[in-house]
């Protein structure tokens, strides 16, 4: 009886595997609620991607409203929404980017090969800013209104469906585009 | 008009297979020999047609025939050549071919090598190989046809291969990976026939070891040149991502690792039979799962193929049927399968036991971290990505004992080892591995660099134990040369294997800990230093190539006064699709690569450079080759030969086996 169990043991593996990857195939990116919808971004003082003997707060971001993206060169998911972002900045949209414990070098090598979409790239090389942001993985995009509060938070990676039903409308209300 | 004949082709290789999965199938349980015996004729009448579809494929691209679809979207008229060639191969249609092509070509290569089994087992094996290109036939003819035409509209030019995709090492990495892959399906239908039969023997073991290294030494060497790719042409010096792509390579090949070592077991000894025949099922699986990972668009991956529900869902569905319904058999069948053999707690099987534990337990961290971003989002936790981090931190904790035993392995005799006359050789072989170690990493490296000393310790430790093994065979009054030479060819290839293991692995650990990377900026004239070497900016220029156009930088590194090299970096912009990539000018050595890489201007002539020097990066990729080269050897052992020579039957050719070590 034990070893029919183990025998078993591999298929019944395999059928749980097998009904996520099911549901996988029809499912969208599901939206995870920040606690901090609502509230300001949290104060920070990092440095410059790009330059990195100048250290920038949220007031470097200037007004609003912009999307706040968190990235890194280490994540798939980010280089498949980087070509959607570019095309986001070409359309005007303005995106700060958040580079999330990541190797700035590469990070930089990075922006120069598959283009720059930010107005501003945060260094966060701790990832204590994302600690604050309660940032879960990357990617992660917060838009934030000019007055400097979070409006929403997207989990996952950014595209042309997720940005037209949800992001596109949040990011007009708030004065946007 | 030769792309119309090309998926007539296709077509009749898919009734071929179907033909193939059933009459020798029903054949073997009715008795019906003539039933049979048309698997050979079928299997190889099969490979026929796939390869003029595939031939036909090739034509259409070198003839730049773009009312064809998929050469319209991956071909370019100003391509060279060879890249015409190899963007066969470069998207999604064309690349499900050569797989086919490769599932087709191991099941003729089956048909031919196999005058020694019983002609039911030959007929259940192709049988279900047939069966498993039904699927990916049905697949490529119904969701992912190549030869799909856009008559009678089609463009002037094409778009274009995939620049990322426009280089020598991409010729050979997917052919060589994909030989890989779908070679453990020969495997997969000997593990099924065999469940099928109930007859799990040393016969089995023994028939399916050198179709299973085969598909090994492939899967080997293509992830090796993947690895090296990656390396010099996605410019960044990395030669491993934990991609989900090159995961789903990596998974059966660790699965695969297992499965030839258990195979040696229950070939030899006769036990561990059912979790021989769990690896042989799982490695196939795990090659289909990759597939089904990469191709669905579940996941998020650099090099994902585009995605597509609809294939999605075919190939899961094809993935039920085949890895469910063989876990299924196993289940069934399994209660009966019994392991005969005895041995004791300290012996070779519990060493080789152990290491497959710590194999599996590999395959599933990686299957975990490739899956857990899929399952998270299913859940409702949302989309994250499972990075390096988590990966490294297992692996090179799982990499120490797994050496340990690997080196003592070989040391042990099957069934049972005294503790007595073992002890001495492993303290020696401890003792000497971990004070050489750390001593020569204090000396060339920095001692407070405790990965590197590792990494050191542990390549000594696998070389020391060889040696030793290989000093045990000398007895009496035989002089060395003479006990070696007696030595079979899979003994040397278990050597080789090991010897190989063992460099990759010290050159994984020194080069992750002792790379330097610099980013500079350089202007023509600069000079920089890098690792001891002198860096010298000559010139920079623009250039012309014949589908793209770009920036050439030239670069001279200087050893004190002596010039050692000079290196040619270039910046490409693509004309078909405007993207840009780095070619970055590597000074390749056995001991260390210097790697330079145009990054991005900085107005006037001034560029920002990556300069890295990578001490040992070449043993990685060595260090597979020389893994294979063992596999090879041991694939051409002759007791092969032997045993099909005398037609022998399985009992007789135990014997003749028996005593042999590897």
């Amino acid at each position: 009886m034990k070893k029919q169990l183990f025998l078993l043991l591999p298929l019944l593996a395999f059928l749980a595997v097998g009904v996520f990857f099911y549901s996988a195939l029809f499912s969208d990116p599901r939206e995870l609620e920040s606690a901090l919808v609502g509230k300001p971004v949290p104060e920070f003082e990092l440095p410059n991607l790009l330059e990195p003997n100048q250290t920038v707060s949220q007031q470097a971001f200037g007004d609003g409203p912009y999307l706040l993206n968190v990235w890194a060169t280490w994540c798939p998911t980010c280089r498949a929404e980087h070509e959607y972002l570019n095309t986001l900045a070409a359309q005007g949209v303005k995106i700060i980017g958040l580079n999330y414990k990541d190797e700035p070098a590469k990070a930089r090598m990075w922006l120069a090969q598959l283009g720059d979409p930010y107005v501003l790239n945060v260094m966060d090389y701790e990832g204590t800013l994302a600690i604050d942001l309660g940032v879960y993985g990357a990617p992660e995009t917060f838009i934030v209104d000019s007055n400097g509060m979070i409006l929403y938070r997207h989990v996952g990676d950014v595209n042309a469906r997720v940005w037209q039903a949800k992001l596109a409308d949040i990011y007009r209300q708030a004065g946007g585009l | 008009m030769i792309a119309e004949w090309g998926h007539i082709a296709q077509i009749l290789a898919l009734i071929c297979a179907c033909l193939l999965a059933v009459i020798p199938m029903v054949g073997s349980y009715r008795g019906y020999i003539n039933w049979m015996q048309l698997a050979r004729p079928l299997a190889q009448l099969q490979f026929l047609f796939v390869a003029i579809a595939f031939a036909a494929l090739c034509y259409a691209f070198i003839q730049d025939d773009f009312t064809i679809s998929y050469v319209a979207q991956n071909s370019n008229s100003k391509l060279p050549w060879y890249y015409k060639l190899s963007a066969v191969w470069g998207a999604h249609e064309g690349s499900l071919l050569l797989w086919i092509l490769m599932l087709s070509g191991w099941q003729a290569a089956v048909s031919v090598f196999s005058r020694a089994l019983p002609l039911v087992a030959i007929a259940r094996v192709l049988a279900v190989m047939g069966l498993i290109s039904i699927g990916f036939l049905t697949f490529i003819q119904f969701t992912s046809n190549p030869f799909e035409t856009l008559l009678p509209f089609y463009p002037v030019d094409g778009r274009d291969l995939n620049p990322l995709l426009q280089d020598v090492g991409l010729i050979m990495h997917p052919p060589m990976l994909y030989m890989g892959y779908v070679g453990f399906a020969v495997a997969f239908a000997f593990a099924i026939a065999a469940l099928l039969s109930g007859q799990l023997d040393a016969a089995w073991a023994r028939w399916s070891r050198p179709w299973t290294l085969a598909a090994w030494i492939s899967l080997t060497v293509g992830i090796a040149l993947g690895s090296w790719w990656a390396y010099y042409e996605l410019g960044w010096g990395g030669w491993w991502f934990w991609d989900p792509v090159e995961n789903a390579s990596f998974m059966p090949w660790l699965a695969g690792t297992a499965l030839i070592h258990s195979l040696a077991v229950c070939e030899k000894r006769g036990v561990f039979k059912l979790w021989t025949v769990l690896l042989a099922l799982s490695a196939f699986s795990l090659s289909l799962l990759g597939t089904f990972l990469v191709r669905s668009g579940v996941l998020v991956s650099v090099h994902a193929f585009a995605s597509d529900p609809s294939r999605g869902l075919f190939i899961l569905a094809f993935l039920f049927l085949v890895i469910g319904g063989s876990l299924g058999l196993f289940a069934w069948k399994g209660a009966a399968i019994k392991s005969r053999g005895q041995y004791e707690v300290v012996s070779r099987e519990t060493l080789l036991l152990g290491n497959n534990l710590l194999l599996v337990t590999a395959t599933l961290v990686v299957l975990v971290g490739t899956i857990w971003p899929l399952i998270h989002k299913e859940i409702g936790w949302g989309t994250i990505s499972v990075g390096p981090p988590f990966f490294n931190l297992l692996f090179s904790i799982l990499v120490v004992p797994f050496v340990f035993l690997l080196g003592l392995g070989p040391l042990a005799r099957w069934r049972r080892q005294s503790m007595a006359k073992w002890r001495q050789r492993i303290l020696f072989a401890l003792g000497l591995s971990i004070s050489s170690g750390i001593v020569l990493n204090a000396v060339f490296g920095d001692v407070q660099e405790f990965h590197a000393a590792l990494g050191v310790v542990l390549g000594i430790w696998v070389v020391i134990c060889t040696l030793q093994e290989l000093l045990s065979h000398q007895h009496g009054n035989q002089t060395l040369w003479q006990a070696l030479s007696k030595l079979s060819r899979s003994h040397w290839g278990m050597v080789l294997g090991h010897l190989g293991f063992a460099m990759s692995v010290v050159g994984i650990a020194l080069t992750s800990t002792y790379t330097t990377e610099r980013d500079v900026r350089m202007q023509p004239g600069d000079t920089q230093p890098l690792a001891g070497y002198v860096v010298k900016f000559e010139q920079v220029g623009p250039m012309q190539g014949p589908n793209y156009r770009g920036t050439a930088g030239e670069f001279s590194v200087w050893d004190g006064d002596k010039q050692i090299a000079q290196l040619h970096a270039e910046k490409r912009q693509y004309l078909a699709s405007g993207s840009m990539m780095t070619e970055a000018a590597i000074d390749a050595g056995f001991f260390r690569d210097l790697f330079i890489a145009l990054g991005e201007p900085l107005g006037g002539d001034a560029w920002a450079v990556r300069l890295h020097y990578k001490p040992f990066v070449r043993w990685i990729w060595l260090g597979a080759l020389v893994m294979s080269f063992g596999g090879g050897l041991a694939i051409f052992d002759r007791r092969y030969r032997v045993a099909r020579r005398r037609q022998s039957s399985p009992a007789q050719a135990v014997q003749t086996t028996e005593g042999e070590a590897g």
